[in-house]
Formats: C-alpha cells, structure tokens, sequence
C-alpha cells in the first residue's frame, strides 16, 4: 500500500490540516496511523473528559498546539453550577511535564487559575498563543505572569471571560524585549489600565494587527495608539466618550485615516454615537463589525455608520437597529455571510426590536448569508418559508424568539411548518437552534431532511418522546444535542443506546427523564459519562422514598475513553 | 388545554408571589425535590392542540411567563448579560441625576428599576447572609442591587434589631461599610476566602461572592476603618 518512503507521506499529510481529515487519515491503516501520529501538531478536543493529558501525549507526542473545551454550552446560561468542572491546571501540569513542545493553547468555558497560567508561563519556552473564550477563574495576576515570562508571545486574547481585574500593573509586566505581540485583546477586563505601559507596549510592537482594548482606555489614549499602530487590522474600541478636547478628536480623525489595513472593528463599550464619524473614511474597507456591546449606538448615528460599510461580511448588532435598520443592512451589505441582532432591552420589548420583516429584508438582501442567530420579539411561518427560499445556504441558524412558546403571531399556529422549511432548503445546515411554539412535527421534519445537522438546541419544544426520537434516528452527523424544558423521557433517552457513542455530548435539564431511566443508560452504556447535575439538594436524591420516579434536573452525558472524571463536586453524581 | 387541566388539579396559583419566590426557589413545601429545583418549564405554559397528562408536580401561574422570567433564558452569554444589565442600571442612573437628585442613598425609584433589570438576570443571584450571633441566615439576591450602598441598606432592614440596638439608625445608611458600626460586612470568594467587602468595583464583587456573613469587629481586628483607607488610597493613587 505504501509505495513511498514515510517522510515523503509525513509530507504530504503537512497539507493536510483540518482535524476531521486528520482524524479520518489515521484510520486508513497502521502505518497511516504511525505516520499522522507522530506528524500531528495541532489537537482539537471538544470534551476535555473525554480524554485524559497522558494518553493524549501518548499519541501524539509532538504536540504543539491544543484546543481544550470545558463545560457545556448551556454553562453560557447560568443552567451549569460554576464548580462543576473544567479544570485546565491537570492538563497543563501533564504536558509540562512531558516537555512537550507547547506552541499555542485555546481554552473554551474552562476553569483557569493564576497557578494554571504561571504554570503555563514558565514550562514552555516556545509559548506563543494563549487564547481563553468565556473561561474563568483567574486574574490579571495570572496575565502578569504570561506577559513577563513567555518572551516570544504573539497572541494573547481573551474574549468574554470572567477575570478579577486587581487594577494590577499586568501590562508593565511585558518585558522591554517583548516586540512580538500580533493580538492584544483585553476588552473583557472590567478595571483600569496603565495606559502608559499599554502605549509603550504597542509602540513596540510593530506586528501587532488586533488590539481590543477595555472600557478604561478612553478616546484621548485611543487616539495616541492607533498613531502608534497604522498597522492595526481589527481595533477594539474601549471607552468612546465624547472628549471636550476637541484636540483630541482631531488627532483620532487623523490617525483613523491612516489606518488603511483596519478590517475589522468592534468595542464601543461607552460610547458618544455622534463621534462615530471619525470612522467613516476607513468604513468601505471593513469586513467585520461588532457593535452588539455599544448599547449606545443607536438610530441614525447607526444607520449612517453602516452606510459607508459596503464590504461588510459580518455584522453582530443589537435589536435596536430595528426593521428599518435592518432593510438598511440589507441593501448596503450585499457581502454579508454572517449576522448576529441581540436584545438591547430585557425589560420587555420595545417599538425599536426587530420582527420577522428584518430578518426576511435580509434574507432577500444577502445571498450569500450562510450564518445567523436572530433574537427577536415574533416570528412566522410565513416568514420563515421565504427567508428558507432566499437563502438556502443556510450552514447555521439560530433563531430565539424572547417569549417562550410563542406562535406565529399571525396564525397562531406552532412553527414546525417555519422550521420545516428551513431545514428542508438548507442542505448544508449544521447547527440549528428552536424557538417559539413548536410540536413533534418539526422534530420529524428536522429527522427527515437537517443531514448534515452537527448541533442542535431545543427549548420549550415537543409533545412526546417521539419528538426526541426522530431526530435521534433521523440525524445521522449529530454531535452536540442539547435540550431544556420539554417532554422528552427515558423512552426516548434509553431508545438507542449506541447512538450516543456517535455524539460527542447530550444535555436535557427540566425534562421527563428519570433517575432509574439514567441508571439504565449508564449500565447498558460503560463508555458514557452519565452526569446527574443536582446542585439544589447535593444528590439526597436516593435518600427518598421514589427513588426511580424522581425526574433528574439536569442530566449531562459525553462519551468518553477514560471513565469517570475524579474531579467532579459533590452535587454531580456520575451513574 | 394542558393548563386548565393543571389549573383543576387544585393547586392554588399566586402569581404575585411565584414573582418574588422565582429567585429564591420554590418553596411549596416538601415534595419531590423537583419542585424545589425547578422553577418554571414548558408544561407550566399553555400551548395550542398539545395533549398532556395533567401532573400532580408543581407548577407556577396559568399564564405563559415573560421570557425574563425563566431561567437561564433569554440565552444570552452571562458577560453580555452583564454588559446589558449594567447598561441598563447606569441609564436609569444618568436619568437620576440629570433630574438634579443626587442622594447619597439611591432613591427608591432606581432601586425598582435596577430590580426590575436586575431581577431578569437569574440563576446564581441569591447569597446567603449570615450574622454572628444571629441563628437563622437570611438570603439576599445580589442582583436586585445596584451598589454597596443599596446592599448595605438591605442588610440593615434584614437585620434591623438583631442586634439590640433600638432606635432605628435611618440618617447612617453607610454603618455597615464605613467601619463606625460594631459589625463588619465580609463575603466569601469564588477561591474561598473571606473578604472585607467594598474594595472591588461593584461588579467586580456581584461576579465572585458566594456567601455573606456579617462579622463583629472584634473578630475583624486589625482592618483599618474603610473611611481612613479609601483616604490613603487616594492619596497613593498611582497614575
């Protein structure tokens, strides 16, 4: 079979880099295996208890860069206790010491210590890329540590994790030989900034292309870095505050129009919306824009701002954009790929939220949208059947509608035919997320047609196990399945077992599962975790009298090759 | 419909008070742990044309509940919920003071606001609070506040007469976070470990306290009186 020397394939796998066709390599054949081995640089894994560090480094012993994820997608709703798990530091000790090679680390929902990260600081002399999304428990003492001892640091980013800011002087901490920085994203800290040591850092570092900067960095400092950084592709804007100095503006408008590689632009964390102007030379160059944090930046100010933004592919924004908003989108941004609208006002809908009329302006506007998550206030199936004609590239589509079980608002109908549709058109589709009133049938539609549907979120939905179990035998790809507040029991959760072993993870909390029906699962199905999450009474479960009857809260369960996690609270009990 | 049926079962529905019991959990009396656990799921809302066995489980009011009512719901990352929260609070805060009212205690009115906005982020809200020499703690939701001050202020009805004292100390809201009072407020953190509350910003805190406990200065020697600190600080405040 093999007709070259390994080097020669070794090589040709160096082409080869996304990990499901990595993956699907190493089981051609032993050999193939050997060779993806021992070439494999960079490790995905989406269940950080599905492995352990030991026999990760065993297989792959030249490791250079890990993505690691933690809690499940629901922990992003408060619906996961903060000590259930995810801890980063065993991973981090195991591959200190091994001495592997470590180049990057990506983090997801994990649990990061200031012991984790100086750990990781001083272990790895090649450290270049740290990247921690919606990660927590650490603070900038633990930044401190990265940014003083990883002295070929290129990437530190950090999106939406929950840090304690000690007001500290981390951002002094970068020796003055540090020039290698590429990302400085800090845009999540919540405390002050040593804006001198931030400008002498940016100063220096002249590969530096995304910086995003926090709510302390006001328009005065932003003004002197970007100076500094011409270079700069994605700019996070801090604080936007109207400064009286107008001298200060000035300098921000000049150094703006420098900026001729700024692609992408976000932040806005307080902001004066008639300011905006500044950045409307550099606006037809911009790919990417996120103002779903600039709760400020509404109305016209907005409308203009998007106006000049031609090129756009992505646009996160908040609802208050409106319908008319969005008809704006949608004959200005005819690039547009991805769009996400969050709620500006959880006090319960205003004249400014959208409806399904923006979301079918932008289906009939942008051909070539393929992503979207849309919270709005109505939805119907009306709507949803032409946006599924007008864009049936869908790969994903995530719609809340902020009342649950809401139905179409025009027929009162549930809005399976809506869904249907959608999943119907979209053949690509791999992540799908339900909202609104919704029976068994949309479920049967989802099992029918959604083949390629990796990921799927259910809230509020359903009548009966069945609804669970079309689309569990329906969806052949299905990866993440996630379901809160619906019917579905053991019947459908004891169906079929070995189905789970094709699943990365199934979460069901506030469904009609029972303890006895979990117990069954976890003795048909050894190689399952079977998590019961109960953090209200620290598992007294068995001590009642209807022990098997007792419906479980939340349940949790992943496949995974090294057993029962040793780490797991008091109040999750694994089956 | 599924929610009449439930409604003939005979549970009484007091929806003014699931409203305020909706953080604190449901407390319907013994019971299946469930009902304490869960506060409110698709069965408790009316749906068209959908069958579904009347349950003896608990449930709360006939009437599909406001999306911000649920938990965990609408899902939005708690860092962007935060963000929006806190925009919230500070807008209404602006609308305050440029009304010309700046009290040193927030008034009652965006103290409703801030509940209202605040009361919408559920999930971890509720602390325990302990007094020394007090038997019975108590339970306070972290995010029906808006600063220390409304903190302290709750505390000081929750525990009013506790301490022997009996004339009623309305004009010193502070006593509780200016070191003059026999009583040191003190939480514990995510890590464990028992600190003096007020030193972080106040969002800072709402995000890593777990539990409460309100301390006798005795026990907290050795911590200078918050006044005199804050002083210090800002006199070494370095730039």
């Amino acid at each position: 079979m093999n007709y070259f020397p390994d080097e020669v394939i070794e090589h040709v796998f160096d082409f080869v880099t996304s990990h499901k066709d990595r993956n699907a390599i190493s089981l051609v054949c032993k050999s193939w295996y050997k060779i993806e081995r021992y070439s494999r640089q960079k490790v995905f894994i989406g269940n950080c208890y599905a492995i352990n560090p030991e026999r990760l480094l065993r297989r792959f012993p030249c490791l250079k860069s890990l993505t690691l994820k933690g809690k499940p997608h629901f922990a992003d709703f408060n619906l996961v206790p903060h000590e259930w798990g995810g801890f980063v530091l065993p991973w981090i000790e195991a591959l200190a010491r091994s001495r592997v090679g470590l180049e990057e680390l990506r983090l997801k929902r994990m649990v990061v210590t200031d012991e984790s990260l100086e750990l990781l600081s001083r272990s790895f002399v090649n450290f270049k890329s740290l990247v921690l999304v919606s990660c927590e428990g650490f603070t900038t003492d633990g930044l401190a540590s990265i940014a003083a001892n990883c002295r070929h640091l290129r990437d530190l980013d950090l999106q939406e994790n929950e840090i304690d800011d000690h007001r500290g002087q981390w951002l002094s901490c970068f020796p003055d030989t540090c020039t290698t920085l590429v990302t400085l994203n800090f845009a999540c800290l919540e405390g002050e900034t040593n804006l001198v040591a931030l400008e002498r850092l940016v100063a220096r570092s002249p590969n530096l292309k995304s910086l995003k900067l926090n709510r302390a960095v006001p328009l005065d400092a932003l003004a002197r870095l970007m100076v500094c950084a011409p270079q700069i592709v994605d700019l996070g804007v801090g604080s936007y505050e109207n400064d009286p100095d107008s001298e200060s503006y000035m300098k921000l408008k000049a150094a703006i129009k420098k900026c001729t590689s700024l692609r992408s632009l976000s932040g806005f964390l307080e902001a004066a919306p008639h300011c905006l102007s500044a950045f409307h030379p550099i606006c037809h160059n911009l790919t990417s824009l996120n103002l779903s944090y600039a709760a400020e930046i509404h109305g016209s100010h907005l409308i203009k701002l998007i106006q000049h933004c031609k090129k756009l592919q992505r646009l996160w924004i908040l609802d208050s954009i409106g319908d008319k908003g969005l008809e704006v989108v949608a004959s200005t941004c005819k690039d547009l790929q991805e769009l996400r609208v969050f709620p500006s006002d959880l006090l319960g809908g205003g004249n400014t939220a959208v409806t399904e009329e923006g979301l079918v302006a932008i289906s009939a506007g942008c051909p070539k949208l393929h992503s979207i998550l849309y919270f709005c206030q109505q939805m119907t199936n009306a709507a949803l059947v032409t946006v599924a004609k007008n864009c049936p590239n869908f790969i994903r589509f995530r719609l809340c509608i902020l009342e649950p079980n809401k139905p179409d608002h025009v027929t009162s109908q549930p809005l399976d035919e809506g869904f249907g549709a959608i999943v119907k058109a979209c053949k690509s589709l791999r992540r799908l997320s339900l909202s609104g009133l919704l029976t068994d049938q949309v479920f049967l539609y989802i099992g029918m047609y959604a083949n390629q549907l990796e990921m799927l979120s259910i809230a509020f939905a359903g009548d009966t196990d069945k609804g669970m179990l079309y689309v569990l035998n329906g969806c052949k790809k299905m990866k993440k399945l996630e379901i809160r507040d619906s019917p579905f029991g053991d019947t459908a959760l004891l169906a079929d077992v070995s189905k789970y072993e094709t699943m990365r993870s199934l979460w069901m909390s506030s469904c009609e599962v029972t303890l006895s029906g979990c117990k069954r699962l976890a003795q048909k199905a050894p190689w399952l975790n079977v998590e019961i999450i109960n953090e209200n009474d620290n598992n007294r479960m068995e001590e009642n009298g209807h022990e098997g009857r007792q419906k479980v809260d939340k349940l949790y369960l992943y496949r995974t090759v090294v057993g029962t996690r040793m780490d797991a609270p008091p109040f999750v009990w694994i089956l | 419909m599924r929610g009449v049926s439930e409604l003939e079962v005979g549970k009484s529905n007091l929806p003014a008070e699931s409203e305020l019991e909706l953080g604190l959990g449901l407390s319907l009396g013994g019971g299946a742990w469930k009902e304490r656990g869960r506060i409110l799921t698709a069965k408790d809302f009316p749906s068209v044309g959908s069958k579904r066995s009347a349950e003896s489980s608990s449930h709360q009011g006939a009437s599909p509940p406001r999306s911000s009512q649920v938990v965990g719901w609408p899902p939005i990352g708690l860092h962007r919920m935060n963000s929006l929260v806190n925009n919230q609070a500070m807008k209404a805060a602006r609308a305050e003071e440029g009304d010309g009212e700046k009290k040193v205690v927030k008034n009652d009115e965006l103290k409703d606001v801030s509940m209202k906005v605040n009361a919408k982020v559920q999930g971890l809200g509720f602390v325990k609070v302990n007094m020394d020499g007090v038997g019975i703690g108590r339970k306070v939701d972290m995010r029906a506040h808006s600063s220390y001050e409304n903190l302290a202020q709750t505390l000081e009805e929750m525990f009013f007469g506790m301490t022997g004292t009996t004339c009623r100390e309305k004009v010193k809201p502070l006593r509780l976070l200016d070191g003059s009072s026999d009583f040191v407020l003190t939480y514990e953190d995510k890590e464990g470990d028992w600190m003096l509350v007020g030193d972080v910003p106040w969002r800072m805190f709402i995000n890593s306290v777990k539990r409460l406990r309100i301390m006798g200065t005795s026990e907290a020697s050795g911590l200078a009186p918050r006044r005199q600190e804050q002083k210090d600080r800002q006199r070494n405040n370095p730039v």
